[in-house]
C-alpha cells in the first residue's frame, strides 16, 4: 500500500530524514518509536504534504502512485489521513461544517456523490458517540477550548467518520488518561483494522500498543530506521531505552 | 460651495484615490438623517459599484440606530459616516469590506457622543488581496459632559497577499473624564498551520481559505435586515480573492 523509499527531507535548509525506507501492506499496522526530535512528525508531514517540508531525495508510493506529486487534499482523497500530534484551533469554524465540507470533497474528488445533511449528521453521530464524544462537542468551533484529550478524541472522531484507508497517527496517545487511551485504542481497531487498511502509529509509549497491536514495530532514530521487529521490540525499548538500540 | 476637491493632506483622504474622489468631485451634499427620540433607525450599504456614500446622522435622546456595510464593488469605493449621539442614544456599525486587484476601499467614521450614557459599538473586518488597499478611519470624540459614554472599536484586517495594504486607525478624542473607550486593531494573514490541517483533511486550498474567512467575517451582520444578501454577497465576493 505505501512504499517509502530512501526519503531525504529538509525542513527549511536543516536535513531531517536522512534516507528512510518503510513499507506498509494492507491489513498491517506498523508502529513508529524514537526519541524526541528523531523525525517522526516530519515523516508525517512530508507525507501529508506540508508546505516546507522539503523532498531533497527518494520517493514514496501509495497503491502504485507517486504520493508526493500530489496536493495535500488530493492526498486526503486517495485514502490518507494524518492525525495531528498537535491538532489545530480553527476558530469560527464549527466541526459539523468543517468535517460534512471535508467528507464531501474527498467524494468530489474521487467521483462520488456528496452526503446530505442528514446523512452527514448520521455518520458523525455514530461515530461520536462510539468515541465518547458528545454532538454538543462537534457542534463547536474545531478543537477551541478543547483539552488535550479532546483534541485527541476529536482527531479519532473525524477518521472515523473520513474513514481513511491509510492513518499516520502522530502520538494520539499522548495527552490521554488510561479510561481514554482504551477508547482510543478501541476506535483504532474498529476503524482501521481491516484487510483492506494499514496504520502508521507514531509513539513514545509502549502503553497504546498494549490496546493496538502492532504487526511491526521500527525505531526512527536521526532520520532513519535503525531498526524493525515485532511487537516484542516496542517492550524491549521500553526496558533498555533508545539509547541502548541505536549504539 | 464649489469647494476644491480634498488633497492627501486631509487627514480623512490620506489614503483616498485623490483622481477619483477629483472626478466625481463636486460631491452631493451627504444625505442627512435625523433619527427622533427613541426611534430607531436600521440601514443597510452596500458598495457594490465604485461610489462615495456620505450619511450624517443625529442619533435623538434614547434613539438607536443600526447601519450594515458591505463594501466590495469598483476601483474604489468609500463610505464615510458622520454620527452625532445624544443622551442614550446608541449606534452601531458592522462593516466589512472585501477588496482585490487594484481596488481602494475606505470606511470613515467620526462618531461624536455629544451627551452623557450614549453608547456606539463600530466592527469592522476588511479582507484584502492583490495590491488592493483597505481602510478604516474612525474617530470617536467625546464632549465634556458626555459622561458614562460607552464606545467600542474591533478592528481587524486580513491580508492574503503580501502587496495588499491594510490602514487602520481608530482614534479617540476624549474630553470627558467617566468615560469607557475600548479599541482593538489587528492586522493579520490566515493562519498557515490552520489551512494546512483543512487541505489534510480533503478541503481543497481555495475552499480552505474561504471557509477560515467566512469565519473571520461572521457575525457582523447579525440582526441586519438584508443579514442574508449582505452575507451571500460577501461569500461571493471572498470566493472571487481566493
Ligand atoms: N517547523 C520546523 N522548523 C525548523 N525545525 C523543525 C521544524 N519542525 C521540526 N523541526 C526540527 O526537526 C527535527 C525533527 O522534529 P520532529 O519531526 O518534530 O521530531 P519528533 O516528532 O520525532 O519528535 C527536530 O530537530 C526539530 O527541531
Ligand atoms: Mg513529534
Amino acid at each position: 500500500m505505501l512504499q517509502i523509499t530512501n526519503l531525504h527531507a529538509n525542513v527549511g535548509d536543516k536535513p531531517i530524514l536522512k534516507g528512510l525506507t518503510l513499507s506498509l501492506n494492507a491489513g498491517e499496522i506498523h508502529a513508529i518509536m524514537g526519541p524526541n526530535g528523531a523525525g517522526k512528525s516530519t515523516l508525517g508531514y512530508v507525507l501529508s504534504g506540508r508546505p516546507g517540508y522539503e523532498v531533497t531525495e527518494g520517493s514514496v508510493t501509495f497503491n502504485g502512485n507517486d504520493l508526493l506529486a500530489l496536493e495535500p487534499h488530493e492526498r486526503a482523497a486517495a485514502g490518507l489521513f494524518l492525525g495531528f500530534q498537535y491538532p489545530v484551533e480553527i476558530p469560527g469554524v464549527s466541526n459539523v461544517q468543517f468535517l460534512r465540507e471535508a467528507l464531501n470533497a474527498q467524494r468530489k474528488n474521487r467521483g462520488e456523490a456528496p452526503l446530505s445533511g442528514a446523512e452527514f449528521l448520521k455518520v458523525a453521530r455514530e461515530q461520536a458517540g462510539a468515541l465518547g464524544m458528545d454532538m454538543d462537542m462537534l457542534k463547536r468551533p474545531v478543537n477551541v477550548g478543547f483539552s488535550g484529550g479532546e483534541k485527541k478524541r476529536n482527531e479519532m472522531v473525524q477518521m472515523g467518520i473520513i474513514n481513511p484507508a491509510l492513518a499516520i497517527l502522530d502520538e494520539t496517545d499522548s495527552g490521554l488518561d488510561i479510561d481514554a487511551l482504551r477508547t482510543v485504542g478501541d476506535g483504532i481497531n474498529r476503524i482501521m483494522r481491516k484487510p483492506d487498511k494499514a496504520v502508521l502509529l507514531i509513539t513514545h509509549y509502549q502503553r497504546l500498543l498494549d490496546y493496538v497491536k502492532p504487526d511491526f514495530v521500527h525505531v526512527l532514530a536521526d532520520g532513519r530506521i535503525t531498526r524493525t521487529g515485532g511487537a516484542e521490540l516496542a517492550l524491549e525499548l521500553e526496558r533498555d531505552g533508545y539509547k541502548e538500540l541505536a549504539a | 460651495m464649489n469647494r476644491s476637491a480634498p488633497t492627501r493632506h486631509d487627514e480623512a483622504w490620506r489614503y483616498s484615490d485623490i483622481s477619483a474622489v477629483e472626478a466625481a468631485w463636486p460631491l452631493a451634499a451627504p444625505e442627512s438623517i435625523i433619527v427622533p427620540a427613541g426611534g430607531n433607525f436600521a440601514r443597510t450599504i452596500l458598495q457594490d459599484a465604485g461610489s462615495i456614500h456620505q450619511l450624517d446622522i443625529a442619533i435623538g435622546k434614547g434613539a438607536t440606530t443600526a447601519i450594515h456595510v458591505l463594501n466590495i464593488g469598483g476601483d474604489y469605493g468609500r463610505v464615510e459616516l458622520n454620527i452625532t449621539l445624544h443622551e442614550g442614544a446608541d449606534f452601531k456599525l458592522g462593516a466589512v469590506q472585501i477588496g482585490g486587484g487594484t481596488q481602494n476601499l475606505e470606511i470613515i467614521t467620526t462618531v461624536t457622543h455629544a451627551e452623557p450614557k450614549a453608547t456606539s459599538s463600530q466592527i469592522v473586518r476588511s479582507v484584502l488581496a492583490g495590491t488592493a488597499i483597505g481602510t478604516y478611519l474612525g474617530k470617536v470624540a467625546v464632549a465634556r459632559d458626555a459622561q458614562l459614554t460607552d464606545s467600542v472599536q474591533s478592528v481587524k484586517a486580513m491580508l492574503l497577499d503580501r502587496s495588499a495594504t491594510a490602514n487602520a486607525k481608530p482614534e479617540l478624542e476624549i474630553y470627558a473624564d467617566d468615560v469607557k473607550c475600548a479599541h482593538g486593531c489587528a492586522i493579520g494573514e490566515l493562519d498557515a498551520m490552520g489551512l494546512f490541517y483543512l487541505q489534510a483533511r480533503g478541503i481543497a486550498p481555495a475552499d480552505a481559505k474561504k471557509l477560515m474567512l467566512q469565519a473571520f467575517v461572521a457575525g457582523v451582520f447579525d440582526g441586519a435586515a438584508d443579514e442574508e444578501m449582505l452575507t451571500d454577497a460577501a461569500l461571493k465576493k471572498l470566493g472571487e480573492l481566493v
